[in-house]
């Protein structure tokens, strides 16, 4: 009986140790500890024993039995690892192939340009006002101290659907329509993004354009906040070490007017083929709000103030993106478009 | 304004170089755009007398020029220029010379003949055409014979000179003058002016028995000035004098009308010269032009004349265009032997109206549309007397007509100088504005209250030359350039804190733009101008909506002659455009504004959403419009996704879906013009139509030679933004399991999907939570004429887990509806 035990145990040591995969080693598992397996079938001879021959016996069966199982253990672990190993050799990937292609869109850089101006003034707590692109002669001209005959229509060329109503030439008219509305409260803090029409067509200019027009009337506004206040904007927009300069110039409804240029983004200010050898760039024309327009949308001069800015969309995406031909904007070609 | 820096310096002293000038110039208000160094390059050239001309032994078109130079030897230069005349003194670039572009002279042999140097051209010297005659651009430069040989000929033309060039706003038609320029260095400066204008002969008033002047309306001419120049000998100018003109950027002519340029260069003031002889009567008539009036202008051109314009005319006809041009029947030529010279001062308005109905600019009518000096009108005359003595060009005729009818009165402005500082918030003493102030030739007068107040206040007198100066707000500015803008501190204003919004429509449109880009659109911008051929194009019938445009008075180009109906053309010229250099995949949107003429013939989708910007305006609409072609990319590892009419009816579904716009319907539209009738739908949101999606009809596709299929969509935003959305709430998550079966029917191919679907929701009741269509079949194992659907339906119970008999009951009664209602087979 301990002999056919003993014989049991070496054979089974062997089967586990030759099983190469898993599914041998349950067969082993069956074939020596099934319910019908071998270990089984030499116990069933027990019957014919002596009591305490039994009991030693039964001792030593379950000593195999635990010896096989450890062994069976063992080895599927073995196997099980050596499986894992197979696997993870034979599920190796190319992980320098391509990724999946995400078919994402591109904004238009106008927008997101505009997107980054509407967003550093809204911080600064500016709304924003529409107005209409067909305009009237008053909003686009008149109420903004701009007769008729004035030498200041010729600097605008401009589309005309009939003698008083016209493409508006700038978002300016905006301004007016917000302080007709608005006149006598205050304070007024808005700007009017959106397009404006001159009759002009070359690298610089298109017969279409975006304009962002500022404005802010309150009760002590001065030109100095005006400083302040682009100055903030070009700063956030070119960086934070971007300087400004303020020059004198004339816009028929601000006073004090000036043009604004800040250093250049090119050569910072340097002197380079971008800026002309200058150092600057013009960016956008400001002043405080000429009285007379604010007297003619119902204000009272003497009791508030205000400042109005005009900036050019496309100039800012030209120099924030190195784009030389403002034309390029309105190609729409794809491969243009996806760049940005 | 092309100021010299030579000239400037007779007026002002100038204690810094032309590069720090311009710069300073630009920082208070007078923007310099560029500075020319004229002839910078330019050396060694001298002038030099031609001797002898000989032929060219072996060529035809050379000579061989036998140059007096100054130095001791004849220098031998063969030229091919075919102006060259013995005795001629020319330029004349010797050995080691530079030319304008930096071309260095050397010897040369030209087949055979030796040449020491070159003979120089006007454009060799970098001179252009609108300063010299033409003929001296390209062929010598010659100057009068006169000049003696050897001289520097940078010197003598005037090349060693600077030119700042000015762009004058035109508020300051002041400084479109060296005089105006000079007060303002003068001012910048600290420094004083130097000018004297003596009067020529002012007495006895002889002049009064050749010229008679007539003024009929005062208010558009305030003043005219005559003077007569008798035994005038009409030549060239001296050297001096054209150079002063071309430094100015004016082409010398003769003496007489270059000297009334020269003084309108000098002073600003526009003057004309008639040829006395030839005005009838010696009578000057300032009057309007009659109705159908003829002037042959000085360029040439016959100019047909209107009552709003002003002419000069002598008893019989028009002599002049009034302030901008004068007319070839009086014009100053070589026989002329007495002027009459005009300084007057013109309605700058009449004088703008009359120069853009011709079309026709001069230097004269730039000045008088941005007004003249009232008051220098005689000064400008006694100049032009003094010079034409100094010069020996005439005799001046004593006395002067001055019809000066309404004088100028100067203008007194109140200036409290605490407001200064209010408006700049800056602190400039008011010693320092008065300092400014009487700088630019302000007078003031200090008034310590001021009549309402206890200010102590400033009555400041403008001088004449200043017209734009007209309140107390000038004023501040004149003192804010003067003192510096970058010497005012940069502040942030304070007040109430305001809250920046950024407004629901822009909000909502800015969301779409999100969307649609993470659909893969790319976002366009075009023009908001149609051609209206387009629309024969997209197959539009003649009483279209559509056709019914905006039209611009003066279009720019033929393609840009209304304002758009539609965003469509512009994207599908985009997508044709793209083609064309071979891009041939992608999709496209824009979010822009239409424009329709008559509120009352709205396109399509009825009254929502007008845009009130008051009467006698078009409305405008917002519109989003998308067109696509081709597919997406594909790769290794992920087929193409045709960029076709379901990739665009899907993005439509997320975008109404991103928005909150419930109940969206695509009903199909069988007869909408340009689009392919079986590929068509009405977008609707809650039973209003928004839009529409389509693929373009083959024909319009034909009209715009693409060869591939183009989807379509386009939404009125206007209308959409009006419309109902839900708002975002909480659904509590499913505590019981949802069990999914899929369901396949076969029906006839005609029935759509969407009647399917309505069925399936109508039966399916409270237990179907969602159902999704994942399969369309047509083939060998289907009927001719019918197709399969396959729907995978999702049942799920709030209270229980639902049992197998419960869902093949839910199941089967979906089945027997679309038999019985559709003829459905289940497969």
């Amino acid at each position: 009986m301990e002999e056919k035990l003993r014989l049991m145990l070496k054979a089974a040591q062997q089967a586990i140790a030759n099983a190469q995969d898993l599914e041998e080693i349950n067969k082993v598992r069956i074939h020596y500890l099934g319910k019908k397996g071998e270990l089984t079938r030499i116990l069933r001879g027990m019957g014919a024993l002596a009591a305490n021959e039994r009991r030693s016996y039964g001792q030593l069966a379950n000593k195999i039995r635990e010896e096989i199982e450890e062994a069976l253990e063992k080895q599927t672990n073995v196997l099980k690892n050596k499986e894992i190993q197979e696997r993870l050799v034979a599920e190796k990937i190319d992980v320098t192939l391509p990724g999946n292609i995400f078919y994402l869109g591109h904004l238009h850089p106008v927008t997101t340009i505009l997107y980054q101006i509407e967003n550093i003034f809204l911080g600064l707590g500016f709304s924003i006002a529409e107005g209409p692109e067909v305009e009237h002669d008053y909003y686009n001209f008149e109420a903004l101290n701009i007769p008729p005959e004035h030498p200041a229509r010729e600097l605008q060329d401009t589309f005309f659907i009939t003698p008083n109503v016209l493409l508006r030439t700038h978002t300016s008219p905006v301004q007016v329509r917000t302080m007709e509305v608005t006149a006598p409260n205050i304070p007024v803090k808005i700007i009017a993004p959106g397009k404006a029409y001159r009759r002009d067509d070359d690298a610089t200019h298109t017969p279409m354009f975006h304009q962002v027009e500022g404005l802010a009337i309150d009760r002590q506004i001065t030109f100095a906040d005006l400083k302040g206040i682009l100055q903030v904007f070009a700063a956030e927009m070119f960086g934070a070490g971007t300087r400004t300069r303020f020059r004198p110039s004339f816009f028929p409804f601000t006073e004090p007017s000036a043009e604004v240029d800040i250093s250049c983004v090119m050569c910072a200010g340097q002197g380079c083929r971008v800026c002309s050898q200058s150092g600057w760039l013009e960016i956008l024309g400001c002043g405080m709000v000429h009285p007379r327009v604010l007297e003619m949308s119902g204000y009272n001069p003497e009791e508030v103030t205000g400042f109005a800015f005009g900036l050019g969309v496309e100039r800012i995406a030209m120099l924030k993106y190195g784009i030389d031909d403002m034309r390029l904007l309105f190609e729409n070609d794809l491969r243009f478009l996806t760049q940005f | 304004m092309r100021v010299s820096w030579q000239w400037l310096k007779e007026y002002v002293d100038i204690p810094v170089g032309p590069e720090e000038l311009a710069e300073k110039l630009t920082l208070t208000g007078l923007s310099v755009a560029g500075i020319h160094y004229l002839g910078k390059e330019i050396e060694k050239v001298v002038t030099g007398k031609i001797q002898k001309i000989n032929a060219h032994p072996k060529a035809d078109k050379l000579v061989v020029c036998l140059v007096d130079t100054g130095q001791e030897t004849l220098g031998q230069i063969v030229t091919g220029a075919p102006n060259v005349k013995e005795g001629q003194v020319v330029s004349v670039a010797l050995e080691g010379a530079r030319l304008a572009g930096g071309m260095v002279i050397k010897p040369a042999k030209f087949r055979g003949v030796v040449s020491q140097g070159m003979l120089c051209s006007g454009s060799e010297l970098g001179l252009t055409m609108d300063i010299i005659p033409a003929d001296q651009v390209h062929g010598i430069l010659v100057f009068p014979p006169d000049t003696p040989s050897g001289q520097n000929v940078k010197t003598l033309l005037g090349l060693d000179d600077v030119i700042l060039e000015l762009e004058v706003t035109p508020n300051r038609g002041d400084c479109l003058s060296m005089l105006g320029v000079a007060r303002e260095v003068a001012a910048m400066f600290k420094h004083s002016l130097r000018i004297q204008i003596p009067e020529v002969n002012p007495q006895p008033n002889e002049i009064k028995e050749y010229v008679q002047v007539e003024i009929e309306d005062v208010a558009l001419c305030s003043r005219y000035v005559a003077r007569l120049f008798k035994q005038v000998k009409v030549a060239p100018s001296p050297l001096w004098l054209q150079n002063r003109l071309r430094a100015g950027g004016i082409r010398p002519i003769n003496n007489i009308v270059d000297l009334t340029n020269y003084v309108m260069l000098e002073l600003g003031q526009p003057l004309h010269a008639f040829d006395y002889d030839r005005l009838k009567e010696g009578k000057i008539v300032v009057r309007k032009a009659k109705e159908g009036e003829e002037l042959v202008s000085l360029d040439g051109v016959t100019r047909t004349l209107s009552p709003g314009m002003l002419v000069i005319a002598d008893t019989k006809e028009p002599v002049a265009l009034a302030g901008v041009m004068g007319g070839l029947n009086t014009e100053v030529t070589s026989e002329t032997t007495t002027v009459l010279l005009e300084a007057a001062c013109f309605h700058p308005q009449t004088i703008r109206r009359t120069s853009q109905i011709l079309n026709l600019r001069s230097e004269s009518s730039n000045r008088f549309e941005k007004g003249v000096d009232m008051e220098g009108c005689a000064l400008s005359v006694h100049r032009v007397a003094q010079i034409l003595q100094h010069i020996q060009a005439g005799e001046v005729v004593a006395g002067i007509i001055d019809q000066y009818l309404k004088p100028f009165t100067p203008k007194t402005i109140l200036l409290k100088p605490e407001r200064v500082n209010f408006l700049l918030g800056v602190k400039i003493p008011e010693e320092e504005v008065e300092d400014i102030l009487s700088r630019l030739n302000f007078q003031i007068q200090r008034q310590l209250s001021e009549p309402s107040g206890q200010a102590s206040c400033l009555i400041v007198k403008v001088p004449s030359y200043r017209p734009d100066i007209e309140r107390e707000i000038d004023l501040v500015e004149e003192v804010a350039r003067l003192y510096g803008y970058n010497q005012i501190p940069a502040t942030l204003p304070f007040g109430t804190t305001t809250r920046g919004r950024r407004g629901e429509e822009l909000e909502i449109y800015a969301k779409i733009k999100e969307v649609l880009v993470s659909c893969g659109l790319n976002e366009v911008v075009t023009f908001s101008f149609i051609n209206p051929a387009v629309f024969d194009l997209f197959d539009l019938p003649q009483e279209s909506p559509y056709r019914n445009t905006i039209k611009l008075q003066n279009p720019l180009h033929k393609e840009q002659v209304a304002m758009r109906t539609t965003l469509l053309p512009g994207l599908v010229e985009v997508i044709q455009r793209n083609f064309n250099r071979r891009v041939t995949n992608g999709a496209i949107f824009e979010i822009g504004r239409v424009f329709y003429p008559d509120p009352n013939s709205r396109v399509g989708f009825g009254q929502a959403g007008y845009l009130p910007y008051g009467p006698a305006l078009p409305e405008e609409r917002m519109v989003l419009a998308a067109a696509g072609t081709g597919r997406t990319l594909n790769s290794w590892h992920q087929p193409a996704t045709a960029i076709d009419f379901y990739y665009f009816k899907g993005a439509l579904e997320i975008l109404f879906a991103a928005l909150g716009l419930v109940k969206i319907s695509f009903v199909p539209s069988l007869k909408e013009p340009g689009f392919h009738p079986g590929r068509t739908a009405q977008v609707t949101v809650n039973g209003n139509q928004v839009g529409l999606i389509g693929e373009l009809h083959p024909v319009v596709l034909e009209n715009y030679d693409l060869p591939v299929p183009v989807v379509v969509f386009s939404v009125d935003l206007t209308k959409l933004i009006s419309l109902p959305r839900k708002s975002k709430t909480y659904a509590p998550l499913p505590h019981f399991p949802g069990i999914n079966r899929d369901i396949a029917v076969m029906l006839p191919k005609d029935i759509p999907a969407e009647e399917v679907c309505g069925l399936i929701r109508e039966t399916g009741g409270n237990l179907l939570r969602n159902f999704r269509l994942f399969d369309v079949y047509q083939g060998e194992q289907i009927k001719k004429g019918y197709r399969s659907l396959a729907f995978t339906l999702n049942f799920q119970a709030d209270d229980r887990t639902l049992t197998d008999n419960e869902i093949v009951v839910n199941v089967e009664a979906i089945a027997a509806t679309l038999r019985e209602k559709l003829g459905a087979e289940l497969r």
